[in-house]
């Protein structure tokens, strides 16, 4: 989070950086909420907002707050998430893809047809889906990036035409058993206990780690750091919620005797998997940076010698990739596959990245935030269910959310173009 | 400086006609390493479409560029910048959303591996900002969003000098700014100059220009009609040069 800057600047030194700056934890508790004043409030709200959801459906459902529901909860949001991450990628560089949805069912029909009609091996047809997904999203970014239709009409369009090419490898009226075990295991399948709390102590101590070797080379290079509590702060929140959640989900939730339940779902593994690289490529890779530039200032970033439009083709490349995946975590969810499979996903995944606090004039946003913003949609989705309410005001309440959400974006970026300068 | 003598960049009688207009006919222009070159005029004068052949965006119908001595030929952006020539525009391309590393090294990142090196990254801006006696940039890792106008201008013009440039292009660089943060621009200007570089100088603004810059180049309708020493000029002699009322060619000068 970057300091408070005086609005006289003539006395501030340069200098000052190197020598003292040593911010205290308490100073940077005040510089948060400065920020969240400021509207430069990232995942924070939807954090509240999920743990306010989860107290409120626990009062009010007595399944809610359970281990069979909480897991459950969290192979239900895996595949809004995942659609999510691509479509942060997407909303970084101030474009939307309204054809995720439809790519993620597209890619899942590929998958069965070619499995089932085609004989194709299991590993096969998902190598296979993952690439029409990919290419799919070559052909919009194209579109977009060389032909300079704007992606809102392309994907659209593509949401159109793709559901019809879906039918067409469906088939009218076709449903497919998904029976590939480890497409299934997606969804269904648990990591056994010591596994679960060995990725437990491999992600504290990662944060742990890399914060302490990222603070040794600025301390080696003669740069300021942060206070040493703000790090063991983040670990000691991490850690709290890592273990609690594995200890949470290590605990028998099965009510038939005879078949034991427990452990961390896959699905949370998926998300990890997909969740870690990407965040890499984001934060600590040139790519990464030139993405936020093109969302930022597209003219800078083309004087600077980045290549716009292939960096926007590449977006569109991952953000139909990552449906893709999302699709076939959906199919594992379900169980079967038909010609409307995924067509309804794609407003949730952009609420998601929105409501996690992802900005939809680009250039602001981290992937963390669809985890966040895809677990408040999930939860809204899995309480209201259990409370039996008219599936009607599920969606009112997710679109007012949604809306919320994007007013808060839409005033603090009024509020940053008003004292930008 | 190698050749100190030899100008950075030298046009001889370049010209350039749109259609029936002839924007600039016969002009030459030296620009010495250690220097502040101004170039003013008049709206329409031509200033622009000098800069842009410099620049490598638009280029001249004829004449000769020679570049630290030997001709050259500058046809796109990529040729300039691969000779050393930064142009730092009006409009600033900064990314709002970056901090101040992160734009001064956009598109030219410091990789280890496959990682960015934020820590070399944030030492070279660091020196780089205090070479040129920056003192308005408390912290180079706030974002641009925060800045003053001043500031993002002082962050494009460190940007130019991060990269090894010969030669400098400032357009307009003070248009937009108060008085103090005209001053510590100019400062920075003139610091630029003094590490070495050439720089040409755009401006509006006489008194500025007569401040800071060395030599000053006055353009009026398409021809270089003076090319006199900052020292020895006043207000009132260059802007009887822009507007015509003292039409003295005096091209034949020498340059120093």
């Amino acid at each position: 989070m970057s300091k408070k800057q005086p609005q006289d600047s003539n006395q501030t030194h340069l200098d000052d950086e190197n020598t003292s700056q040593v911010l205290t934890l308490k100073q940077e508790a005040t510089n948060f909420l400065n920020g969240v004043r400021h509207g430069r409030m990232g995942s924070f709200p939807a954090v509240i907002g999920f743990l306010v959801l989860v107290v409120l459906f626990s009062f009010l459902s007595p399944v809610f707050f359970t281990q069979l529901n909480f897991a459950n909860l969290l192979q239900q949001s895996a595949p809004l998430i995942i659609l999510a991450m691509g479509l942060v990628f997407i909303l970084l560089i101030a474009e939307i893809d309204l054809s995720a949805g439809v790519t993620s069912g597209l890619a899942s029909a590929i998958f069965v047809v070619v499995l089932k009609n085609f004989g194709f091996p299991w590993w096969l047809s998902i190598i296979l889906s993952l690439l029409v997904g990919m290419t799919i999203g070559v052909v919009i970014g194209i579109m977009v990036a060389k032909v300079g239709i704007p992606s809102f009409v392309v994907t659209l369009a593509a949401f159109l035409a793709f559901q019809g090419l879906q039918l067409m490898v469906i088939g009218q009226g076709g449903l497919y058993r998904v029976e590939t075990p480890a497409i299934l295991a997606l969804e269904n399948d648990n990591l056994s206990v010591g596994f679960g709390w060995a990725l437990a102590i491999i992600l504290v101590g990662f944060v742990l780690i890399n914060g302490l070797v990222s603070r040794r080379r600025r301390t080696k290079n003669g740069h300021a750091n942060r206070a040493i509590s703000t790090l063991y702060f983040r670990v000691a929140i991490t850690a709290l919620v890592v273990f609690t959640s594995v200890y949470f989900l290590n605990l028998p939730r099965g009510s038939n005797p005879e078949f034991q339940l427990q452990g961390v779902p896959v699905a949370v593994l998926v998300v990890l998997v997909v969740l870690i690289p990407c965040t890499y490529l984001l934060n600590r890779t040139p790519f990464g940076i030139h993405v936020y530039a093109v969302g930022g200032n597209p003219e800078a970033a083309r004087r600077a010698g980045i290549n716009v439009s292939s960096l926007r083709i590449i977006i569109f490349m991952i953000g139909s990739g990552l449906a893709s995946i999302s699709g076939l975590m959906a199919a594992s969810r379900v169980g079967t596959v038909d010609a409307a499979a995924g067509r309804t996903i794609v407003l949730s995944g952009v609420a998601a990245a929105v409501v996690g606090g992802v900005s939809l004039f680009g250039g602001r946003g981290k992937l963390t935030d669809a985890v966040v913003g895809g677990l408040v949609i999930a939860v809204i989705d899995n309480g209201l269910g259990l409370l039996s309410l008219p599936a009607g005001l599920n969606l009112a309440v997710t679109g007012g959310v949604l809306l919320m959400a994007a007013t808060a974006d839409a005033l603090s970026r009024k509020h940053g173009t008003l004292t930008g300068r | 400086m190698s050749v100190p003598n030899v100008p950075v960049i030298e046009l001889k009688s370049v010209a350039k006609s749109f259609g029936a207009v002839q924007v600039l006919s016969g002009v030459n222009f030296v620009a010495m390493a250690g220097q502040v070159t101004a170039l003013v005029g008049d709206n329409g004068a031509g200033k622009s479409t000098l800069i842009k052949g410099i620049a490598g965006v638009q280029s001249y119908d004829s004449g000769t560029i020679l570049f630290e001595g030997n001709e050259v030929q500058i046809k796109s952006p990529v040729d300039a910048s691969n000779l050393g020539i930064e142009v730092v525009y009006q409009d600033l391309a900064l990314c709002d959303n970056l901090d101040v590393v992160q734009n001064m090294f956009l598109g030219r990142e410091v990789v280890r591996s496959i990682s960015l090196d934020d820590e070399t990254m944030e030492q070279k801006a660091i020196k780089t900002l205090a070479g040129l006696s920056v003192r308005n940039i408390s912290s180079v890792r706030q974002k641009v969003s925060s800045l003053s106008g001043g500031q993002r201008q002082t962050v494009a013009i460190a940007r130019s000098v991060l990269w090894e440039n010969k030669l400098v292009i400032l357009d307009e660089p003070t248009a937009a700014l108060g008085v103090s943060q005209t001053k510590q621009v100019l400062k920075m200007v003139r610091n630029l100059a003094d590490t070495g570089l050439a720089v040409i100088l755009i401006s509006h603004n006489m008194q500025e220009v007569l401040a800071v810059a060395d030599r000053i180049h006055v353009l009026r309708l398409g021809q270089m009609v003076a090319n006199v020493k900052a020292s020895e000029s006043n207000l009132n002699s260059i802007v009887s040069y822009i507007t015509g009322a003292e039409n003295l060619s005096i091209s034949g000068e020498a340059a120093l």
